[in-house]
């Protein structure tokens, strides 16, 4: 469709591009010809690009592109699967309180506010003081923290398609209360959700490297992108790209995933060309 | 000849804060079988409320709808989902009753799904059948999206919705009114057609007086929850009974410039349904009333001819 070329432009396909590079980057890491992410040469520290290290290597001698590509690993997944863990609860929620309002609503929008007023750097340390720092417990706190915001997105959307006549219009023809969550008002709130969803990634990706900044995320060694910015600032004066490097790079991923989110928002609003 | 459906003294009730508006105030109402009854008022006077607590969608707060001898208020969850078949809705916007993110294909085949037939080629056949007697061709209409057809076309898409079932009883709730006046005619027509090929019987919800007179056989006033006049159509307009009925008529606009308007009719607006007057509600803007309509409200009587009336000075 020609609108639909009109509507995205080259900044889209730029941001769809970056997007696919790391996750391609991400997931195939293992068969791409480039150091461990982990082996130290103590000989080579803070060197810059050179053939065996493309990028140069970091202060403890580990091969920086590496380090950015197995890091894509864990950000990435760490940045899609906790807001997933949002997504399927808080949209959940969300969906069945706009539905059937009254107590159960009261109660849903009662435990968003409790939720939203627990101090999120406080429950990210409480939970790696007593389960352990691992990747798994940082993308359960993430999801925790990021139901709320899921919850809210569904109800109000629900709200309104509910209000809709479409929806009387299933009610007057017998259709149980499955039946219309499913049927009539998913497929309309899917969409505010989806492109809440990019939203999510990005804001994940950003507080995961501030966590894993803060040494409350991804244990050492592992890489992730907040863990490299975090030990590039030791040595910010001698080599700047070390914590440059991964900034720009996360910068670039959660400004895509921005540009996408934003983009699919227009291009899905079926009110756009209605009457 | 017991009437498709009988209201009984019908009461709905919204609670507003700590309050309760009174929706309709103890209604009653009969339907023939193979008739249409207009149901005229201004807005907010319960016309749609009454509309949809015959479809159950409202739950009156006491009050009986027979059905075909049976009271809907009554019926379980599942027999009252089979009975829902028999009766279906229209409504008053054509693109906000159709589901944006599903097709026309889909849309009009839900009825079916919801009654249980299982068959998807039967379904698919059914659903080009219908499409085809509103006036759509299903090769063009059954993969598209609503937003992709005007307002006219959209409420052919809700007549279709509402027809596959065969029901016997449709509700329209002011089904032209959101529509240009162009198109009105056309869907009106259909409606007309419709009625005729599956021997409808229609609840005409409208405020538009030339539309209720041309579709309705018998035409029933509201005014504030209450039936003030119920007459077969040419009856009340030549000769109404109650002077809301008379205001009503006189507020038609005239297509002749040298007619003016009715001078010393009732004026203002309706009271509040929250605190509705005592005696006679329509008693605040009738230029007859007396110190009676105050303490008495009136109910409905016979009149000479099927008319109905509300009033306790009616105008012959």
């Amino acid at each position: 469709m020609a609108a639909v070329k009109r509507r995205t432009g080259l900044l889209f396909w730029c941001a769809l591009g970056w997007i696919t590079l790391v996750l391609l980057a991400a997931i195939v890491a293992d068969v791409l010809p480039i150091p461990s992410p982990t082996d130290m040469d103590i000989f080579a520290r803070r060197k810059g690009p050179s053939m065996a290290h493309l990028l140069g290597t970091d202060s403890l001698g580990r091969d920086v592109l590496a380090r950015l590509i197995y890091g894509a690993r864990i950000s990435l997944s760490v940045g899609l699967l906790a807001p997933v863990i949002g997504l399927s609860i808080g949209g959940g929620l969300g969906l069945l309180a706009g539905y059937f309002r009254g107590r159960f609503e009261t109660f849903v929008t009662g435990g968003v506010d409790v939720v939203l007023a627990f101090p999120p750097l406080i429950l990210a340390m409480a939970v790696t003081a007593y389960l352990g720092q691992s990747i798994m417990n940082l993308t359960l706190v993430l999801g925790f923290l990021g139901i709320p915001a899921f919850t809210r997105v569904a109800r109000a959307a629900t709200l309104t398609f509910s209000a809709r006549e479409f929806v009387t219009a299933a009610r007057a023809l017998g259709a149980g209360h499955a039946r219309i969550i499913l049927k009539e008002l998913l497929p309309n709130v899917a969409l505010p959700l989806g492109a809440f969803f990019l939203l999510g990634v990005a804001v994940t990706i950003v507080v995961e490297g501030a966590l894993s900044f803060l040494g409350l995320g991804v244990p050492p060694p592992a890489p992730s992108w907040g863990v490299m910015i975090g030990e590039g600032r030791e040595s910010l004066e001698m080599a700047p790209a070390l914590a440059f490097l991964p900034a720009i790079v996360m910068f670039l991923t959660v400004l895509s995933f921005n540009l996408v989110g934003d983009t699919l928002r227009a291009l899905t609003d079926p009110r756009q060309g209605a009457l | 000849m017991t009437a498709l459906l009988d209201i009984q003294n019908i009461v709905v009730e919204f609670p507003v804060g700590n309050r309760v508006v009174q929706a309709v105030t103890r209604v009653s109402l009969a339907v023939q079988r193979g008739e249409t009854l207009g149901l005229v008022g201004e807005s907010g006077c319960g016309k749609s409320t009454l509309g949809r607590a015959v479809l159950q969608l409202y739950q009156p707060q006491s009050g009986a709808v027979l059905f075909d001898g049976q009271d809907l208020t009554k019926l379980a969850p599942p027999a009252m989902r089979k009975m829902r078949q028999r009766l279906q809705m229209i409504f008053q916007d054509p693109i906000a009753s159709l589901n944006p993110r599903r097709r026309v294909g889909d849309i009009v085949a839900e009825p079916l799904i919801i009654a249980g037939v299982t068959d998807a080629a039967e379904r698919t056949r059914r659903v080009r059948a219908v499409l085809t007697e509103v006036g759509l061709d299903p090769d063009i209409t059954m993969a598209r999206l609503p937003h992709e057809f005007s307002g006219g076309q959209c409420q052919r898409i809700s007549i279709a919705r509402a027809l596959i079932l065969e029901p016997e009883l449709i509700v329209c709730d002011e089904p032209v009114s959101a529509l240009d006046v162009s198109i009105r005619a056309q869907i009106v027509n259909l409606l007309e057609d419709m009625k005729d090929r599956y021997g409808l019987t229609l609840l005409f919800i409208a405020h538009d007086l030339a539309v209720v007179k041309a579709v309705s056989d018998r035409v029933a006033v509201m005014y504030l929850g209450r039936i003030c006049e119920i007459a077969p159509t040419e009856t009340l307009f030549r000769t109404p009974a109650h002077p809301y009925t008379r205001l009503l008529l006189d507020a038609i606009p005239m297509p002749d410039p040298d007619i003016r308007p009715v001078e010393g009719v009732a004026v203002g607006e309706p009271p509040s349904p929250i605190a509705p007057p005592s005696g006679c509600r329509f008693r605040t803007r009738c230029p007859r009333a007396a110190d009676r309509c105050a303490v008495d409200m009136p109910e409905l009587t016979a009149l000479p001819g099927g008319q109905m009336v509300a009033c306790h000075f009616p105008l012959q």
